[in-house]
């Protein structure tokens, strides 16, 4: 946890900061003091919302606030799929492991991406820019191998594909994608990038 | 307001109240379902299925533990097709748990083993080679150790911790073939908010939780030339040794256990009674000197290293009405290694002070680093009651026919105040026999003090010493304790003086005493009153009956310790506690736990 915050910029710190105002106002406003157990669900959706993951801080606090034991908390937070306890990534990669894109050499693209980005599959780079996933089948089958990243798929995928499409996205801000991984609105309502 | 109905299990006409649930039922009429996950004295979970019975019209097999009972309801309780579903649910249990029986800590006591043997389940009628749950075993507590892979996650572990002790350490996480018992954040247990008390390992049904094994280091430390191995047992300890080996619950094995522990080759045994004696005259001296010059009230016993470790965790705001005398355990070792060393002239750095207590969380107290006031770790390693059967049965001694044999002096000697310490009120009651006769310097006319014997949860009474009445409490179970607590913070009690036993019953129920035999299960009223009874009996034959009145005593404090709460106990036999992260929050406040109804 403490690791957490150390790790953290300045901006991070001061978004989290935020966060913290924001879930508390949201405990002041929504949970009942005779009751505040009933409330753990919704407040733990609101952190979800908005730290984009659980953090161990996170629970503490809630723990806290709700009289709900950290146990029971955590048991809730790993039962759910839609709960995250690690930071999700700006940029997430999705790696097709299905049975066209498999025999495609779909492992040779995968591969290369944990190489290049010196981590694992369900891990998160340390500098939380990119997080990288297996999936199976994104319905294109035809156009094998296939890789996605958040919302663009990148189809006929070679190995040495790999680096070019990372260096776009490390350099995200001038290609129409924001810090927070979502696509910034252009004039035309187009999407932006194209493999 | 429930009425009688009448069943019919398994042929036998059963009347019972129409809000009990079958198991419940059964239970009353002496027919035994068998059951992983039911527990009588906790919440329901209908988790293992193995309870299910045939109910007449009905179209599923039907969980006993979950299930109410209806007028007129007729069910078998081992059909054909009851055998069979129990049989696969075993088989099933046990594909996805190690084959490792021979070596296990638990074998022999384990239910799981128990039922795959009693419903006939062979190995070469089921063999599974698919994938099993693999987990690192949880071996970062001094004094429990976890091993998940072993957990068939019937939960009672999680219930006992929540439901009795209110400390909550264990959840659920994740699911499915993920699925974990662990503390919050999957930290270890010795990282968590454990205090260590052991009431898991009682309640679980497999090897899955355990004590921390130290028989082995003690066997290394007894075969070790250069060392002088002492050995202290607790009150609690000796009226339930005899159950591991087929003795009733409660009979006094302690000069028998004195033999046995010489025959294992333990060099010099002394009485943790010798060392109960010693806290009531400081702890009395403390309490008196708190009531007198306007001190921290209410005074409360620091005995018991659950307690301690639990409002260190999560009531920091009563450090300071906690006694601040060692339990007997600590004052043992730390008058083992500077008292005795000097008198018997053996070097303390040679001294491998060892204690048997009925306790997981003592392994813990030991190794704590307040606990080293002597210039050594005062207590080097603790065994439960459990461990030193282990040992005893090891050696091949056939323990029902020892001699008898006393214990090694000086610090062997002790009065009837000592022994009942193993049972919840028994501190209070030892230390009121001598607060009253020191204040008022009169004897007591009434020395049994019954208000505080027994096994509800709280009890409170009113003592007139002198012009004061002094108003003192008693509870054990740690949910108790957080109520008990919650309640003085807001005014709705008020007290000078209060005993708080971590585990039910007192030491007598402690986590590291015998597994209960026959039909006895863990938490088992029966068990607990007998164990409480064979204590109080210690205490009747004993001639002097007052910690103040023994002689070895008085011969302490002339000799060594000069005076109660002197310099020298202050050095020795007095510590304090200090407030810990990761801070707990404890369970809602619920109805005291009453696990035994008032006599």
């Amino acid at each position: 946890m403490e690791k957490q915050t150390q790790m953290m910029t300045e901006a991070q710190k001061k978004e989290n900061k935020k966060n913290f105002r924001e879930l508390q106002a949201f405990i002041d406003d929504t949970v009942k003091p005779e009751d505040p157990q009933r409330a753990l669900m919704g407040v733990l959706h609101k952190v979800q919302n908005l730290f984009g993951y659980i953090s161990q801080e996170a629970m503490d606090y809630v723990s806290e606030r709700l009289s709900v034991p950290t146990a029971h908390i955590y048991g809730m937070a790993t039962f759910y799929n839609y709960f995250s306890l690690k930071p999700k990534a700006h940029h997430k990669i999705h790696v097709c492991k299905g049975t066209a894109c498999y025999v495609g050499g779909g492992a040779r693209v995968l591969n290369r991406l944990k190489k290049e980005l010196e981590i694992g599959e369900g891990d998160v780079t340390s500098d939380g820019l990119f997080s990288l996933d297996i999936t199976r089948c994104l319905g294109c089958c035809g156009l094998s191998p296939v890789m996605q990243v958040n919302d663009d798929v990148y189809v006929r995928m070679v190995p040495e594909k790999v680096p070019v499409i990372l260096k776009k996205y490390r350099s995200c801000c001038g290609h129409g994608i924001g810090h927070n991984g979502r696509r910034k609105k252009t004039k035309a309502g187009k999407k932006a990038v194209a493999a | 307001m429930s009425k009688q109905i009448t069943m019919t299990i398994d042929g036998v006409a059963v009347s019972v109240p129409d809000d009990y649930t079958i198991m419940q039922a059964a239970d009353s009429a002496g027919i035994h379902i068998p059951r992983l996950c039911y527990h009588s004295k906790l919440s329901q979970f209908g988790a293992c299925r193995i309870c299910v019975v045939d109910v007449e019209g009905m179209k599923n097999y039907a969980p006993a533990c979950s299930t109410q009972v209806k007028d007129g309801m007729i069910l078998q309780t081992h059909s054909a097709g009851i055998r069979k579903a129990r049989k696969v649910l075993i088989e099933l249990l046990l594909n996805n748990h190690p084959r490792d029986c021979q070596v296990c800590g638990k074998s022999g006591e384990c239910t799981l083993q128990e039922m795959a043997e009693s419903f006939g389940v062979k190995s070469d009628e089921f063999s599974f080679e698919g994938e099993r749950k693999t987990f690192e075993t949880d071996r970062s507590s001094v004094a429990v150790r976890r091993d998940s892979e072993k957990c068939i996650l019937c939960g009672k572990c999680v219930r006992v911790c929540s439901e009795i002790q209110g400390a909550n350490v264990l959840t659920f996480s994740h699911r499915g073939f993920r699925a974990n018992v662990v503390p919050a954040y999957n930290l270890g247990l010795g990282e968590s908010v454990c205090t260590n008390c052991g009431q898991c390992i009682n309640v679980c049904p497999t090897g899955a939780l355990l004590e921390h094994d130290n028989t082995e280091e003690v066997w290394h430390a007894i075969h070790d030339p250069n060392k002088v191995v002492m050995v202290q047992i607790a009150p609690a300890v000796r009226v339930a040794i005899g159950e591991g080996f087929g003795n009733e619950p409660g009979k006094d094995m302690t000069y028998e256990t004195v033999t046995a522990l010489r025959m294992l080759g333990f060099d010099i045994v002394f009485d943790t009674q010798f060392s109960a004696d010693l806290t009531i005259i400081e702890e009395g001296h403390e309490f008196i000197r708190r009531l007198t010059q306007k001190g921290k009230l209410p005074m409360i016993t620091s005995c018991s290293p659950g307690w301690i470790k639990f409002c260190e965790t999560f009531h920091p705001e009563f450090l300071e009405n906690i006694s601040t005398c060692k339990s007997p355990q600590q004052m043992m070792g730390a008058v083992i290694k500077t008292y005795y060393a000097d008198k018997s002239g053996i070097y303390p750095a040679k001294i491998y002070s060892v204690s048997i207590m009925p306790c997981t969380a003592k392994k813990f107290e030991a190794a704590r680093p307040e606990m080293n006031s002597s210039g050594y770790q005062d207590v080097d390693a603790v065994l439960t009651t459990r461990e030193l059967i282990k040992m005893i049965k090891e050696a091949g001694i056939d323990f029902n026919r020892l001699k008898k044999s006393e214990f090694d002096h000086p610090l062997g000697e002790s009065s009837g105040a000592a022994p009942i310490f193993g049972a919840t009120g028994g501190v209070m009651e030892a230390a009121l026999r001598t607060v009253y006769e020191v204040v008022t310097g009169k004897e007591l006319a009434q020395i049994d003090f019954t208000d505080v014997r027994g096994l509800e949860g709280i009890r409170e009474a009113v003592i007139p010493v002198n012009e004061i009445e002094v108003r003192v409490a008693v509870t054990y179970g740690l949910a108790n304790v957080h109520k008990l607590l919650t309640e003085i913070e807001q005014g709705k009690r008020q007290y000078h003086f209060i005993e708080i036993m971590t585990c039910p019953g007192g030491c007598i129920g402690g986590g590291g005493q015998p597994y209960p035999a026959g039909e006895a299960e863990a938490l088992d009223t029966s068990v607990y009153e007998k164990r409480a009874q064979g204590l109080y009996g210690i205490d009747e034959r004993k001639v002097i009956r007052k910690s103040h009145l023994n002689p070895d005593i008085t011969k302490i404090y002339q000799e060594f310790l000069k005076e109660p709460l002197g310099k020298v106990s202050h050095k020795l036999l007095h510590t304090h506690y200090h407030a810990r992260h990761p801070k707990g929050v404890p369970a809602r406040i619920k109805d005291t736990v009453n696990l035994f109804k008032a006599k």
